[in-house]
């Protein structure tokens, strides 16, 4: 997975932040990816006849040379040519998208011609049809590969907590402790000096796992960590703790970072099911709060589930609970 | 149990819940032995709040005797049989708000703080019974209640005295008496109060033990500048004077040096045009807040003068006269109540006879009348000023 080093030098707000970060070096290399510049290059070569000689190469494929049909080869002839400098100029997985969009709208009008037509020039739309849908599947492929892992989705989240760094990296440092506050981890396992294995509840009900390995462990300063190879979502993270001005505790800054396994649309739908990253970080780090500053993390009529309550509206209403569901939220 | 439930805008039930059972180590259970309706609830019953839940047990101001107490509580802070008032933010006592004695902005005891955040920029205390923005906890309004960190916020008070003189100490007579506190008030000074509910007459009160030398109290409802007249304070009458006319004609134009809004959101105007005009735009939410009082309040002050306010506000409000408090130097403070400040001090003059909060209470019901008792205090009817509900 890519990381970026974190450059940041000033000095972030006090409050919760976060990143959907574009992984700078993933898209850099786009630009010299053998596929993507042949798509758009090829993009340009179909592009400029179809822009110039629109009536020509409409018979090339087969179609009558009327107004109509050159209006729309000259249509999709500019919209070559934007892939194309979309693609060679500023690459993104999203031009390639774009094209494969292009070629089901060329498929469709070659499949109406064939339909319509008659006599020799179905071969020579037949051969049209071939080559369009031979470039489609290029293009689908190239769009698949390329937008998987083209993201990282970092999240930075800050709180401070009334007691010592020392005391706070403390709790931090029992792993095995993190699951009762952390809303989506089920289990942390301390498996050696500087290893771990991760069990977490991702959307959609599935669960993902992965062994990490500490990169860095500063005490009362700082933890970095890293999932190691085969982990089913490739992820870092650090935290760092950082003494607050004038007795004010502890500041405690995390930042985490995750290969998307599809890309940003995962983050939207993902979003979509109630499942926000960075609102999740910021309740974790809430109940972190909680727990070090009172001990427990504080539960209500209408949230009394503790970390599973995940700010779920809307709530049960705030009168007392059954035995049924008391026994169900102190489980 | 016997609880008071809100069902709905204008709608409150008592119904039969489960009795409350201890969710947290530090949680106590109480018997509630008197509890009240407060004029904030009042916002809630209007669905003014956003986030209430239908079947939410409603109740922020009541008092009992502890009758379980979690395994985190130590036995010499609280035990079974305790009598106490519960103050209504509540509060982890650990962290920088709770240090800083901001007891209402407690950092650690609102589950729902997510929510919170996006309405007020950052998070606030958990509240009894006041909508799922301050946490969803139920409230007290019932025969029970749950209490958490029952080893930092209940007060504990001797038999000596009545649930009458003790209860309020929960919320409505330290809301005044911050709400004095905060004019910083000085010799000589004129303390105007907006609101001669029972938080405005606890204000003058406490605006009168703390050195003012003139108190005035505004309202519409004649029954209620009547209490406040006959402690002695100056009334004007919002539907028969103007009211920045009387108040510069009652400071010889100097204008009140420290005024306090104790209305709220709420707020009724006397011309009947911008009535209408706040009314409407509240109605179609193009703010959530009618801000009369305050309005007035700034333009009323004296330069230099404090603006305090301890009416309750929940989300924005329109035309607010920037350019007056900026230009005239005015001080703007406002608080949810740091209830637990105030418990030790006000006990102390509750006992002494310095303050005397049974004064407000007008009704009193079994819990079992609470739609009734709402509806009294809602409409005003029967020159009801507060009503104290007995389960």
């Amino acid at each position: 997975m890519q990381t970026d080093s974190d450059t940041r030098t000033h000095r972030r707000p006090a409050g919760p932040a976060r990143a959907l970060r574009k992984d700078r070096t993933s898209l850099t290399s786009l630009k010299r990816d053998p596929l993507v510049r042949g798509l758009g290059v090829a993009s340009a070569v179909l592009g400029v006849p179809q822009v110039t000689r629109p009536g020509e190469f409409a018979r090339g494929v087969g179609v009558e040379d009327e107004p109509r049909n050159r209006l729309a080869t000259t249509a999709v002839g500019v919209r070559d040519l934007v892939a194309a400098a979309g693609l060679l100029g500023r690459p993104h997985p999203a031009w390639l998208w774009c094209r494969v969009g292009g070629d089901v709208m060329d498929l469709t009008m070659l499949a109406r011609a064939l339909r319509t037509q008659d006599g020799g020039r179905t071969r020579r739309t037949a051969l049209a049809t071939a080559a369009t849908a031979a470039i489609t599947a290029t293009d689908v492929y190239a769009a698949v590969t390329r937008t998987r892992g083209i993201t990282t989705l970092e999240l930075t989240s800050s709180t401070t907590v009334a007691k010592p760094p020392g005391e706070v990296y403390g709790l931090w440092r029992q792993l095995d402790r993190l699951p009762t506050f952390m809303a989506h981890l089920d289990e942390v396992r301390v498996t050696g000096p500087r290893t771990s294995h991760w069990k977490a509840t991702a959307p959609f009900g599935t669960t993902v796992e992965w062994d990490a390995e500490t990169t860095e462990d500063v005490s009362g300063e700082r933890i970095a960590w890293r999932s190691r190879e085969g982990a089913d979502i490739d992820n870092s993270g650090e935290v760092r703790f950082v003494r607050a001005p004038g007795g004010r505790g502890t500041e405690i800054h995390v930042t985490l970072r995750y290969g998307l396994p599809a890309g940003p649309l995962g983050k939207v739908v993902a979003r979509y099911f109630g499942e926000e990253p960075s609102q999740q970080l910021d309740d974790d780090l809430r109940r972190f709060k909680q727990v070090i500053e009172t001990g427990e993390v504080v539960r209500s009529e209408g949230a009394p589930t503790g970390k599973r309550a995940r700010g779920e509206f809307p709530q049960r209403p705030a009168r007392p609970l059954t035995e049924d569901e008391l026994r169900e939220a102190l489980s | 149990m016997k609880a008071a439930c809100w069902m709905g805008p204008d709608t409150v039930e008592v119904q039969d819940v489960p009795d409350p059972s201890i969710l947290n180590d530090r949680d106590a259970i109480v018997r509630v032995t008197s509890t009240a309706i407060c004029g904030s609830d009042l916002h809630l019953l209007q669905g003014y709040v956003p986030t209430m839940q239908k079947g939410d047990v409603l109740g922020h101001e009541f008092m009992g005797e502890v009758v379980e107490v979690g395994p985190g509580v130590d036995s010499d802070t609280l035990r079974a049989g305790d009598r106490v008032v519960v103050p209504f933010p509540i509060a982890c006592g650990s962290c920088l708000a709770c240090q800083s004695e901001l007891y209402s902005c407690c950092e650690n005891t609102n589950p729902n703080a997510g929510i919170a955040e996006k309405v007020f920029g950052h998070p606030v205390a958990g509240i009894y019974g006041y909508s799922h923005l301050t946490g969803g906890f139920a409230g007290g309004q019932a025969e029970y209640a749950r209490v958490p960190f029952a080893d930092v916020n209940p007060v504990k008070v001797d038999s000596g005295l009545t649930d009458e003189q003790v209860l309020f100490l929960s919320d409505i007579l330290p809301t005044g008496y911050m709400g004095a506190e905060m004019c910083d008030i000085r010799d000589g000074d004129v303390v105007a109060v907006w609101g001669a509910g029972a938080v405005g007459q606890f204000a003058m009160d406490s605006a009168r033990v703390l050195g003012a030398d003139t108190v005035i109290a505004i309202d519409k409802e004649t029954y209620r500048l009547d209490m406040a007249a006959e402690q002695g304070y100056i009334t004007v009458n919002l539907e028969e004077e103007d009211v920045r006319s009387a108040l510069l004609e009652l400071t010889g134009g100097r204008g009140p040096d420290k005024c306090i809004d104790a209305v709220g959101l709420e707020a009724t105007h006397g011309a009947p045009h911008i009535r209408l005009y706040d009314k409407v735009k509240q109605t179609v939410r193009a703010e959530s807040d009618r801000p009369h009082a305050l309005r007035q309040a700034i333009l009323s002050c004296r330069s230099g003068g404090v603006v305090s306010v301890i009416g309750a506000y929940g989300g924005l409000i329109d035309k607010f006269p920037a350019g007056a408090w900026m230009n005239r130097s005015l001080t703007l403070r406002a608080g949810q109540c740091h209830v637990q400040r105030y418990l030790g001090p006000l006990l102390g003059r509750i006992e002494q006879g310095e303050l005397d909060p049974t004064r407000v209470i007008t009704h009193t019901l079994p819990l079992t009348d609470a739609p009734r008792a709402y509806d009294l205090f809602k409409n005003k009817e029967d020159n009801c000023e507060k009503v104290v509900l007995t389960p």
